[in-house]
């Protein structure tokens, strides 16, 4: 699978920035660059937002590809509303959207308010003591896939909003228009990157249902130059139940029900996965998983800051209907909202498959970390000296890679000197003066 | 093949830290590829474990060992001791004050949790000196 976010060569210093805050230790510097471990990256975008010389940037479609289709179909994420000033009505940009060459708009959100009602059913048709986890966010199906195996099991069976809001939207513009399915181009408008690899290599299709991911600071800053706020077509189709989706607590507040936890930002998804494999957050029923800060308003992709647009949205909410989408059980064709694939376990952190040789390696590890300094100075290129130990271990990095082992050896080849003109501050054994 | 071990000191005064040694020997037992099954076994026990340690006894230590073919952990305290051992090892007898349940502990199933998790256990104590537990859990297949 390739990653949605990627590396931009001559931007990149090869600091260590990214390395030492990437949730999942995917990143290492190598020649004065950072280079990305895709089967450990998540797509979660920290690196894009940390990155202090915007060397990283997220891999999406370009408009071109809507020349590829006889016929065109937007899905804006709702976390789209919550990026534009003085906006009262979403039809506004909805409108905005066939402005800028769209032949039809299908809101995500309405994708949702299907998905919140069958997720409902679904809670109450399990037997007490299910927990159901969201499998909305691709960053955190990922993180779950590479790291907490045992809650592959937990996650949600059907697909996201976005890809029931595709089928429908396809099913209704084939009906209308009478073109083939591949004559139809369905785009979605993404907050992160994340969803860009979730809609080319889904986790949990065996074939994507949407052809396109485009970012959507790029769609707003079209938006901005074509949206009219005078006369928009009454084109939503959703309501505070769907939108609400955009921030975190929203797709769990549509549950109707107070046995859920709603977590967002990596660090806080792992704490809480690592508390409910230990035991110990009993009789939790569902869990909302959201990787970035606040929700799917805080992606990368997008232009606002996250609390401000969660504002705007609340706002926006206040004028809307609760939910425009009901399902009805019998016309229900559940085949649609199930994913065709079983989320696949990716074991990235184990050291072989052999556990004998793992055993071994682990000791080599442990033997090495006690021998570097601890200080986690990243100058290796690896994010801390523990990863560094597990790289030697692997082949992938040698023990001279860290710079005060060489320093030490200096010492000693040498012969003579005190220790401390070879050692940095911290390392020096000298009284303070 | 020589058994890994893994130590921590598990701090009697901090409820935030109980759960670290826990986190930790997951993390470990991931690298080593042991079934997820083994290890929420493993992280159950170690949790109930270190929550005990800190309630009745202001910490301990924690060991574990792992072998190819099972992990073993030892909880060592110098805590007040167990009178009642079989007593204890009841689903919901608790010797925990007032103050430690409102903090929701203390249900009576720390140990019958760790009995349960694990394939085999000891608990050995002696008023006055300290408690040591210990829990053994044979090995899945490498996931």
């Amino acid at each position: 699978m390739e990653n949605a976010v990627a590396l931009i060569k001559d931007k990149c210093k090869g600091c260590t920035t990214c390395i030492k805050q990437c949730p999942t230790e995917a990143i290492r510097v190598r020649r004065g660059m950072a280079r990305i471990l895709k089967e450990r990256c998540i797509d979660c975008g920290l690196c894009i937002r940390v990155c202090p010389h915007h060397a990283k940037k997220a891999v999406y479609d370009s408009f071109e590809r809507l020349k590829d289709f006889k016929y065109t179909v937007a899905l804006p994420a709702p976390a789209l509303y919550g990026q534009f000033h003085n906006l009262e009505d979403v039809n506004v940009i909805l409108t905005g959207l066939l402005k800028l060459g769209f032949d039809r708009v299908y809101e995500v959100s309405k994708g949702a308010e299907m998905i919140s009602e069958l997720t409902r059913m679904e809670l109450s048709d399990a037997p007490d003591g299910t927990l159901v986890v969201s499998s909305a966010c691709p960053a955190a199906v990922r993180l779950i896939c590479t790291r907490f195996p045992k809650l592959i099991g937990n996650l949600a069976r059907h697909v996201a909003p976005m890809e029931i809001a595709a089928v429908h939207a396809r099913e209704e513009a084939m009906a209308e228009t009478g073109l083939r399915h591949e004559e139809i181009g369905v785009f979605f408008i993404t907050p992160c990157p994340a969803k860009v690899t979730g809609i080319h290599a889904p986790e949990h299709l065996h074939q994507p249902v949407i052809d396109g991911a485009l970012s959507m600071a790029e769609v707003y800053k079209k938006l901005l130059g074509v949206m009219d706020r005078e006369n928009p077509l009454p084109l939503s189709q959703s309501g505070i139940v769907g939108v609400g989706w955009a921030s975190t607590g929203g797709e769990s507040a549509a549950l109707l029900q107070d046995r859920y936890l709603a977590v967002d930002g990596i660090e806080n998804i792992i704490a809480v996965l690592e508390d409910i494999e230990d035991g110990k957050i009993p009789r939790l029923k569902f869990l909302e998983l959201n990787a970035c800060n606040q929700g799917c308003v805080g992606g990368c992709l997008t232009v606002e800051n996250p609390y401000v647009a969660k504002g705007r949205i609340r706002r926006l909410r206040k004028f809307m209907p609760v939910s425009r989408n009901q399902l009805n059980p019998e016309a229900l064709k559940m085949e649609k909202f199930l994913s065709d694939k079983h989320f696949e376990s990716a074991p990235v952190w184990q050291l072989a498959a052999d556990r004998t040789l793992a055993m071994e390696l682990y000791q080599k590890i442990s033997t090495l970390t006690a021998l570097l300094p601890g200080l986690d100075c990243s100058s290796c290129g690896t994010p801390s000296c523990r990863a560094l130990a597990e790289d030697v271990a692997l082949g992938f990095a040698s023990e001279e890679d860290c710079i005060f082992r060489v320093r030490e050896r200096m010492q000693y080849m040498t012969g003579t000197g005190d220790a401390d003109e070879y050692l940095p501050p911290p390392f020096r054994k000298g009284q303070d003066e | 093949m020589e058994k890994i071990h893994l130590h921590y000191e598990v701090d009697g005064d901090n409820f935030m830290a109980a759960g670290e040694a826990s986190c930790d020997m997951k993390r470990v037992l991931k690298q080593l590829g042991f079934d997820s099954e083994t290890i929420r076994r493993a992280s159950i026990c170690m949790y109930e474990g270190e929550i005990n340690m800190v309630i009745h006894a202001d910490g301990g230590t924690a060991d574990v060992y792992v072998e190819t073919s099972r992990i073993e952990i030892v909880l060592t305290d110098s805590g007040p001791g167990i009178e009642d051992v079989s007593q204890a090892m009841q689903r919901g007898f608790s010797t925990a004050t007032q103050s430690i349940r409102e903090l929701g502990f203390g249900a009576g199933m720390g140990l019958p949790n760790m009995e349960q998790y694990s394939d085999w256990m000891d608990v050995s104590s002696e008023v006055g000196v300290g408690t040591t537990v210990t829990v053994r859990i044979a090995l899945g297949e490498t996931a």
